[in-house]
């Protein structure tokens, strides 16, 4: 229908100008987010948000991980925390031997707390930069991978595997926080003192200053960048504004790479697979495959999201691994809506600010809030937010309160949704 | 020969706890699909009971105070069986068909029963009371209405905020009036202990070997749960139809079993076994409102060993895991290990409680490889076996 309205002498498809419109919205909004609202919190005197926006976007990558394979391919992984937390572990044991050459010891501090005379073998690689950033990767990805395989080739899914992603977390917790030597325990990695940014790191650093007295009057971005290779304070403000960049342009890369995924054949299997396994495999393909890419993938996300938290948040403890987070990272998936890249995003910032806001101003209820959400989502809402601004709210309110719309003919046909939908069949 | 004797009973009392505490979950999960995350805070609720029971039978006196945890099974029953009963009416029934769902909705309960044990006081409790009486109690009242199902909506949409706002009311008043006595926790964050009665301190004695009351009191009280479920599941009509739905709902729901009302009547049963499964922990340590999280996931993994429908497969999986779990945390196998030295180093390394737990949970991914399906898989030809 809508070909003709358009005019083909561009040489357009629709598809194709859609997805223009979609790079140009994405590209705005994150120049937005990067250049504008950090002044402007700040202007509002709320310089601590920025940070805390930050976080929520970093949590954001692996709400879209999420929505990869809850939404798309219908597995629900009750321990995405664990590949977030190896991710932040992964850049954490870099960040902690950051030691200064002239240091006494030369190990991370809390080594010695208990008795640890020697680098463990499995830290020394984290000495290389290029290395930790490959791990914080492929660490994820191989564990995710394994994992997926072992479960997904013996046909084990639905709760099952659910269960079994919660055991994982459950297992990953102890080992995590029994290794006190090797992980500081408990406490997990914190005080994290410089980062090693390279060359371009102090480029971005040298357009702070002018980002942050941002006005329209003063278009101040033509720094000439000075770059040399140092050590920065990771706390500064800049070292800061470096990593909410980069998260904001990760999430931009992911939210890409999951709309890329999403989109062609190999999305349309993924939903196959959702909705109808057995018939995927009886129609030649194999689902394990499938399941276990799109699994690594997603546990890929989780690990890259869990490097830019912790760089953040300046902490990366075995709570990352709890239960309660894991199942939480799901519910912003569904606040925002299944199936909608979008969705994952706005779910995730949404719930986080929701839970900061909350637990700010009643500190003992959150709980209560947060159980009232599960249920609201599941029960009322189970398309999300997304979902249900795309199924015409105003119409649902109205039914809602009992105001009958409108009809021309009579409202049994007009408001049967199982005849609505013959209708559009037989139209299209 | 008593080191062996040491080993099968200590193996064979965790086991018991596991066991007594995933029983409920693998009959919900073999009848209804259904895994109920809210599992553990129902033992938890369980436990609290035990802890009231406690408190009034102390203040009777003696006969009432040695006896208190007779009293105790059977009030956690009612209420686990009450707590699950409106869980089930209230939530799960809806979302029969979508398993994924239902875990996300009873982990939401479960949060709202970890922070209800947590802040519950006289003010909650009788604005709860207040508010249901208000909604529901007007509900049934204009249900007579001859055109109640016109308006239902509209009722709701009325009679929802003006009870909220009604109970909230009375709440704030109660609480400005009698101050503390009022807005005191019963209970608070903290965990508060269950003395085990006089007769269960101390322990038999078998040579150096002390076997506690206490364990003994748990295998017994397991094996009693096991003995009562298979009676009711074999001898009586609700047991048959229950058996019935396990097998094959639709052609149950064809030959007039009210198999909603069965669900119901199971979920019941399974919600009253975790509360029976409560007074069992209590006597093991002190109880807090996280108590029931320690549990859920061992008790998932007696299931998923177990296999679906079947009471043998939970039985044996329990032990196994408890009595495997045991034998890893105790470093029991070091002596027949001593010979090799990358053994011995393994077995210290896995030789603690949290360790075990990597360890058996790397024990349960291989064992899967080799059975799919658990222990005893349901037999027959389905697509997806």
């Amino acid at each position: 229908m809508g070909d003709e309205v358009l005019p083909k002498s561009r040489g357009m498809k629709p598809q194709q100008k859609r997805l223009l419109i979609e790079i140009a919205v994405v590209t705005a909004i994150a120049l937005i987010v990067i250049l504008f609202v950090p002044p402007m919190l700040v202007d509002l005197g709320q310089a601590s948000r920025v940070n805390q926006l930050g976080r929520f976007l970093a949590l954001a990558i692996v709400a879209l991980g999420i929505d990869l394979i809850w939404g798309y391919t219908g597995l629900l992984s009750l321990g995405h925390g664990i590949l977030f937390a190896l991710g932040g572990y992964a850049i954490g044991m870099y960040l902690k031997l950051q030691i200064p050459p002239n240091a006494s010891i030369q190990l991370p501090e809390f080594m010695s707390l208990y008795d640890v005379k020697e680098l463990p073998g499995f830290w020394k690689p984290f000495y290389s930069f290029p290395f930790t950033l490959a791990a914080v990767v492929l660490l994820p990805t191989l564990l995710g991978g394994l994992l997926g395989y072992l479960v997904f080739r013996n046909r084990i899914k639905g709760v099952y595997f659910s269960i079994l992603t919660q055991a994982a977390t459950i297992v990953f917790f102890n080992f995590f926080n029994g290794q006190q030597g090797f992980f500081n325990g408990t406490n997990g990695l914190t005080d994290f003192k410089t980062i090693n940014l390279g060359r371009w790191g102090t480029c971005i650093q040298s357009f702070y200053p002018s980002i942050k007295s941002w006005n329209i009057n003063s278009w101040r971005l033509v720094v000439a960048p000075v770059c040399w290779i140092s050590k920065e304070d990771i706390n500064s403000e800049q070292t800061q504004f470096i990593f909410y960049t980069l998260t904001v342009l990760f999430l931009v890369a992911a939210y890409a790479l999951c709309r890329w995924l999403t989109s062609g054949r190999f999305g349309r299997l993924l939903v196959a697979i959702r909705d109808d396994e057995p018939r995927v495999r009886f129609s030649g393909y194999n689902p394990t495959t499938f399941k276990v890419v799109v699994f690594a993938i997603s546990a890929g996300l989780a690990g890259i999201a869990g490097a830019l938290y912790t760089v953040q948040t300046g902490l990366i403890s075995p709570k990352a691994m709890d239960i309660a987070f894991s199942i939480e990272m799901v519910i912003w998936v569904a606040v925002g809506g299944r199936a909608s890249l979008s969705g994952a995003v706005l779910g995730a910032v949404l719930v986080n600010f929701a839970k900061s806001f909350l637990s700010e101003q009643f500190a003992a209820t959150w709980l209560f809030f947060q159980g009232g959400l599960f249920l609201l989502v599941v029960l009322v809402l189970p398309d999300g937010l997304v979902g249900w601004l795309r199924s015409q709210p105003i119409q649902q309110i109205k039914t809602f309160i009992g105001i009958r719309p409108q009809v021309a003919t009579y409202p049994r046909i007009e408001e049967d949704p199982e005849i609505q939908r013959e209708r559009e069949n037989l139209e299209s | 020969m008593l080191e062996v004797l040491e080993v099968i009973f200590n193996g064979l009392s965790t086991g018991a706890v596991l066991l007594i505490s995933s029983l409920g979950l693998a009959i919900v999960f073999g009848l209804m699909g259904v895994i109920n995350l809210a599992h553990g805070e129902l033992i938890m609720l369980g436990a609290y009971t035990t802890f009231l029971v406690q408190n009034v039978c102390k203040a009777f006196g003696s006969p009432w105070k040695e006896s208190y945890i007779f009293f105790a099974l059977i009030l956690a029953f009612i209420v686990g069986a009450i707590a699950g009963l409106i869980l089930e009416r209230g939530v799960i029934r809806y979302l029969y068909g979508r398993p994924l769902e239902t875990l996300l909705a009873t982990w939401g309960v479960s949060l709202i029963l970890q922070q209800f044990v947590r802040t519950v006081n006289w003010v909650l409790v009788i604005g709860i009371a207040i508010f249901c009486l208000l909604f529901f109690g007007g509900l049934w009242v204009l249900n007579r209405l001859p055109n109640f199902q016109q308006i239902r909506k509209w009722v709701i949409t009325v009679m929802l905020p003006l009870s909220i706002g009604i109970a909230a009311v009375t709440g704030g008043f109660l609480s400005q009036t009698y101050k503390l006595a009022v807005t005191k926790p019963w209970f608070g964050a903290q965990g508060v202990a269950v003395t085990a009665p006089k007769w269960l301190f101390g322990g038999l004695n078998i040579g150096t070997l002390t076997l506690p009351y206490v364990r003994l009191f748990i295998i017994a009280l397991t094996i009693a749960c096991i003995i009562a479920l298979y009676l009711f599941f074999q001898r009586t009509s609700w047991g048959l139809r229950i058996r019935a739905v396990t097998q094959n709902r639709s052609m149950s729901a064809c030959l007039g079993i009210p198999t909603q009302k069965v669900d119901a009547l199971t979920f019941a049963l399974g919600s009253g076994l975790a509360g029976v499964a409560g007074v069992a922990i209590s006597l093991l340590g002190s109880v807090a409102p996280n108590t029931g999280q320690n549990y859920i996931v061992n008790t998932f993994m007696v299931v998923v060993v177990g296999g679906v429908g079947k009471l043998v497969g939970s039985i044996v999986a329990a032990l196994a895991i408890g009595t495997i779990d045991y034998i890893i945390a105790s470093k029991a196998l070091l002596p027949l290990v001593a010979a090799s030295k990358p053994l011995t180093d393994l077995v210290e390394f896995f030789g603690s409680t949290d360790m075990a737990k990597v360890m058996v949970f790397a024990l349960i991914i291989v064992f899967l490889q080799i059975k799919p399906g658990g222990l005893f898989p349901e037999k027959g030809r389905t697509v997806d076996a």
